[in-house]
């Protein structure tokens, strides 16, 4: 077996472990709630973080196999971060977990690690050779450090959504009972881009189109979903294959916008289906995982990871960035777009930290903070890359 | 100044909300709340305290937290909207006349709209500039009404408190005990407050253990870091303090570096790479993206000259070596506090044609010529007798404009020229335009013509080149910030009261600013220990009374229903 194909099996371990971990999560919080069954709990809680540890031995394993073959840290391309992230995040619930113990964090974590990792391995996995703008070692200090930073950021909204579920009443209609539905619809989107994307794969989808881009030029572009949109002026070259419905103006990526259309269809369709076998809102699904969680220990521990989270983000995203802009770049900040959405992500957290300290803005309203800094930290990995390309768009 | 005289006999200054000698709460509102507010120590705090003069009024201001949040969020959003399309700096404006024609071009009616409300260059417009501006005040008055009154509550505190300052804590703990028995709890307390790294204050029937304090002043220093920061970005703007020029330099060339007195660079080689098939992985070379060739380097191997100081700027006579080294994206070449970037560069540009002069019927040579399209000279001698006036040179032909040849550029992209040719049999003299691929007779048919035989090109390097003087400080802001979000975010300030009343109690209080599961775990052992009475949390007693009250509407609903 290649080093590549060793790896590719060790991220493979992983997914899986973590999947039982989560099964096991839902045993320890489930089975704790008879008082004659606080041992089983236990129990199925530390099994639970056993295997949470295993995968992520795997997981690392995954990242140090694929380092060694390609020579560089295998942050470099969309694939290769977005793993990483899910691994992070899922170091940062061990670390989390282990200060404070609480099994419904990993019930929500690790799912969440897992539709990351789900979302990345859409994107080809090829090992790219570096090209001269990467190559510097600031590059893996400085996507690193920015990654764990997230990671742990990440793990606020978990406790925040936790916090929420448990505490909003779903009996009810409102605001809050509305929003907390639409975090599960989204969830349910990814699956959605995760379940077609796997599909025309599986299937060998390729459709040839010819187009003129904005400057003028005929190119040739390859859908691998049937095209709902077609680029500006296109041509299909394929026979046999889908006519797109309508043409988009050049400075559209019809490619991408076609996924993401075929990713809300297909994700909506999901949603509903579910919504049809069970009958309930799915945070009303989730609630009962959320309630024998603690109010005050959710609040503390999304306040907590924050305060660990803020200063590595800004060490990684803002300062390592910086440091590099300057070698690379000739200046230390260029209001490149990934830069900006950076200090978006950085200010957003200074607010957060300003609110809660000088304003009291404790419990529900931290936690629907720490909710919309994940959405910020989801836009600037998926969004900024995809849609708004700039310097960093070789990312994609 | 008025003052508020406490219960205890103490005078406060105007504004203190709690009593800065034995904790009693001073003011009405706080009097109404059932645990003290802590944030500041009830220190009196200027902004909350003065509102009446103008001075007093734009303090209040720019100290008000939910101004600062304000000024963050209308920053964040404002540098979002920056993002939905590409800023002018990242526009190439070539093909269009200004900048407005490429965004309708590019991008519509949306890009025309967005283009005239300035957001293409939102970050160097006014508005943006004083809001970062007004960000920085909010820090620093904000720090200055907070900090100052904290720092010195903190470093005067007492050790023994009133009861109603004790009472009033989130974690409380009062039980009966003899004299003897609490004397004894102070001193087992004392030591394993000890052993836990507190440091213990005792006092006339009073204990105070504290851990941390250095971890308030964080945000204060995080702030000092930003001020820094904010403050190098600003001398950026001062002359001398930053340049940032352009160097296009040509393989052979010595030129004088802009921006950088005194010093010339010499290019000796640009070196343009592509990743070969055996340096990529396989599995790459199969997909698509390997079609397109990767860059794998950009470097300009370079020689740094100074001249002597007394020398006439451009002589480059004297020029002493400072450095030799290739200058490579990621490795710029440092020196003096200047800094040259590898930036851009254009391969194979045209440095000299080669002609023949030859008879058009005989096709016979008299001579070549060698034209440095850079620096043409004005005649040149062809074999013994013979020589060729070069009469105009567009160095980047463009077509004719009312019969006269025009230029683009002083580029040498697409040379043309119009010669005279001087030979024995014509010594009157013959005209020819010559371009690539084209010759003209303007003045008649020639007898002669300028043959094209061969071209050399060179590479360009596209050199940026950088000086920062303000680098240091902003690594200084940088380091001062981290330290104090660092001190901030990973330590409390933890507290410990104990209280012997004249009636037999013993109380306990205890006061964390943050992670109050963790200051749980010290108050657990510690209790245990020391046999102290047990605690509550009385925030999480609201908590659960609250909880009880909402099961019991609940039922009530339920009642209904039935």
């Amino acid at each position: 077996m290649s080093l590549i194909d060793l790896s590719g099996n060790l991220l493979f371990v992983a997914f899986v472990a973590y999947l039982i971990a989560t099964l096991l999560f839902g045993g320890a919080v489930k089975g704790g709630s008879k008082d004659e069954s606080a041992d089983a709990g236990k129990k199925w809680g530390s099994l639970a973080i056993i295997i949470t540890l295993v995968g992520f031995i795997a997981n690392l394993g995954y990242f140090i196999t694929r380092w060694v073959y390609a020579g560089h840290a295998p942050v470099s391309n969309m694939f290769e971060f977005t793993t990483a992230f899910g691994m992070f995040v899922v170091g940062a619930f061990i670390l989390i977990y282990f200060i404070y113990k609480v099994p419904a964090l990993g019930l929500f974590a690790l799912p969440i690690a897992i539709i990351i990792i789900a979302y990345a391995s859409m994107f080809p996995r090829e090992v790219n050779p570096l090209i001269p703008a990467l190559k510097s070692y600031w590059l893996y200090i400085h996507v690193i450090t920015a990654a764990i930073g997230e990671s742990i950021l990440a793990i606020s909204a978990v406790a925040g959504l936790i916090y929420l579920l448990k505490n909003i009443d779903l009996t009810k209609k409102s605001k809050q009972s509305f929003w907390i539905e639409v975090v599960m619809y989204a969830l349910v989107l990814v699956l959605g881009f995760v379940a077609v994307t796997t599909t025309f794969n599986v299937t060998g989808y390729e459709a040839e189109f010819s187009y003129v881009d904005k400057d003028g030029n005929t190119k040739e572009i390859t859908y691998n979903t049937p095209a709902l949109f077609g680029m500006h002026q296109s041509e299909l070259l394929t026979a046999d294959k889908m006519q797109p419905i309508a043409d988009v103006p050049a400075i559209v990526n019809a490619k991408k916008l076609t996924t993401v259309v075929w990713s809300i269809l297909i994700g909506t369709l999901l949603y509903g289906l579910i919504r049809l076998i069970i009958r309930k809102p799915i945070a009303v699904i989730m609630q009962p995982f959320a309630k024998r969680a603690n109010s005050q220990l959710m609040d503390e521990i999304g306040y907590r990871s924050v305060l660990i989270g803020f200063p590595v983000f800004t060490l990684g995203a803002l300062i390592f960035a910086m440091i590099w802009a300057q070698e690379a770049w000739s200046r230390f900040w260029g209001w490149d777009p990934k830069e900006v959405w950076a200090l978006i992500t950085w200010l957003f957290y200074a607010a957060f930290l300003h609110l809660r300290l000088s304003k009291g803005w404790q419990g529900g309203k931290s936690a629907w903070l720490a909710v919309i800094g994940f959405v910020i930290i989801m836009f600037n990995l998926v969004a900024v890359n995809l849609i708004i390309a700039g310097l960093h768009s070789y990312a994609g | 100044m008025k003052k508020i005289i406490c219960e205890c006999g103490h005078e406060n200054p105007e504004g203190t909300t709690l009593c800065e000698k034995c904790g009693s709460p001073l003011t009405e509102e706080e009097k109404s709340r059932k645990l003290a507010d802590m944030r500041y120590e009830g220190t009196a705090i200027r902004s909350k305290t003065y509102n009446t003069t103008i001075i007093d009024k734009i303090w209040n201001f720019f100290s008000s937290v939910k101004v600062g949040v304000a000024i963050i969020i209308i920053t964040l959003v404002a540098a979002g909207i920056g993002t939905f399309l590409p800023q002018v700096i990242y526009v190439s404006l070539t093909e269009y006349q200004d900048a407005a024609a490429a965004y309708k071009a590019a991008y519509g009616t949306f890009g025309s709209i967005y283009y005239k409300l300035g957001l293409a260059d939102i970050y160097s417009s006014w508005w943006f500039q004083t809001l970062i501006g007004m960000l920085g005040i909010s820090i620093i008055v904000a720090s200055l009404d907070r900090g100052i009154p904290l720092y010195k509550s903190l470093k005067n505190q007492r050790v023994k408190r009133h009861e109603n300052f004790l009472k009033r804590q989130r974690i409380f703990a009062s039980g009966e005990m003899s004299s003897e028995e609490a004397d004894k709890a102070f001193d087992l307390t004392e030591a394993k407050m000890k052993e836990m790294k507190y440091n213990v204050r005792r006092e006339d029937g009073a204990l105070l253990a504290e851990k941390g304090r250095f971890a308030r002043w964080g945000p204060y220093i995080n702030h000092v870091g930003l001020i820094i920061f904010l403050f190098g970005v600003m001398l950026r703007l001062m002359p001398g303090f930053y340049i940032d020029k352009t160097l296009w330099i040509r393989e052979g060339e010595t030129m004088a570096i802009p921006g950088m007195e005194g010093f010339y660079l010499e290019s000796k080689k640009f070196t343009f790479e592509t990743y070969s098939k055996d340096e990529q992985k396989e599995e790459f070379n199969e997909s698509k993206k390997a079609v397109n060739a990767v860059a794998k380097n950009y470097q300009t191997d370079v020689k740094l000259y100074k001249a002597p100081e007394d020398s006439v700027p451009g002589d480059t006579s004297n020029l002493t070596l400072v450095k030799e080294m290739p200058i490579i994206v990621n490795k710029p070449l440092k020196y003096d506090g200047y800094a040259l970037y590898q930036m851009d560069f254009r391969l194979n540009e045209l440095k000299t044609m080669h002609f023949d002069l030859i008879d058009k019927k005989s096709e016979k040579s008299l001579g070549s010529v060698a034209i440095d399209l850079t620096n043409p000279e004005k005649e040149y001698k062809v074999g013994k007798d013979s020589k060729v006036v070069l009469k105009k040179y567009f160095p980047d032909f463009a077509g004719f404009e009312d019969g006269e040849p025009q230029t683009a550029s002083p580029l040498p992209n697409n040379p043309a020229f119009i010669f005279d040719m001087y030979t024995p049999e014509t010594p009157k003299g013959e005209t020819s335009f010559v371009a690539i691929k084209q010759t003209l007779e303007p003045l008649g048919e020639t007898k002669y013509k300028m043959k094209f035989s061969a071209v050399d090109t060179r590479n360009v390097s596209g050199l940026t080149v950088r000086k920062d003087k303000t680098l240091m400080i902003l690594m200084l802001g940088g380091i001062i910030f981290m330290l104090g979000v660092t001190i901030g975010s990973y330590w409390s300030h933890r507290r410990l009261w104990l209280l012997k009343t004249k009636d037999g109690r013993l109380l306990m209080a205890s006061h964390t600013n943050k992670n109050w599961f963790s200051m749980k775990k010290d108050l657990d052992a510690v209790t245990e220990y020391a046999h102290l009475p047990v605690y509550v949390d009385q925030h999480d007693e609201d908590q659960k009374a609250e909880d009880a009250e909402k099961k019991l509407k609940d039922k009530e609903k339920e009642g209904d229903n039935i």
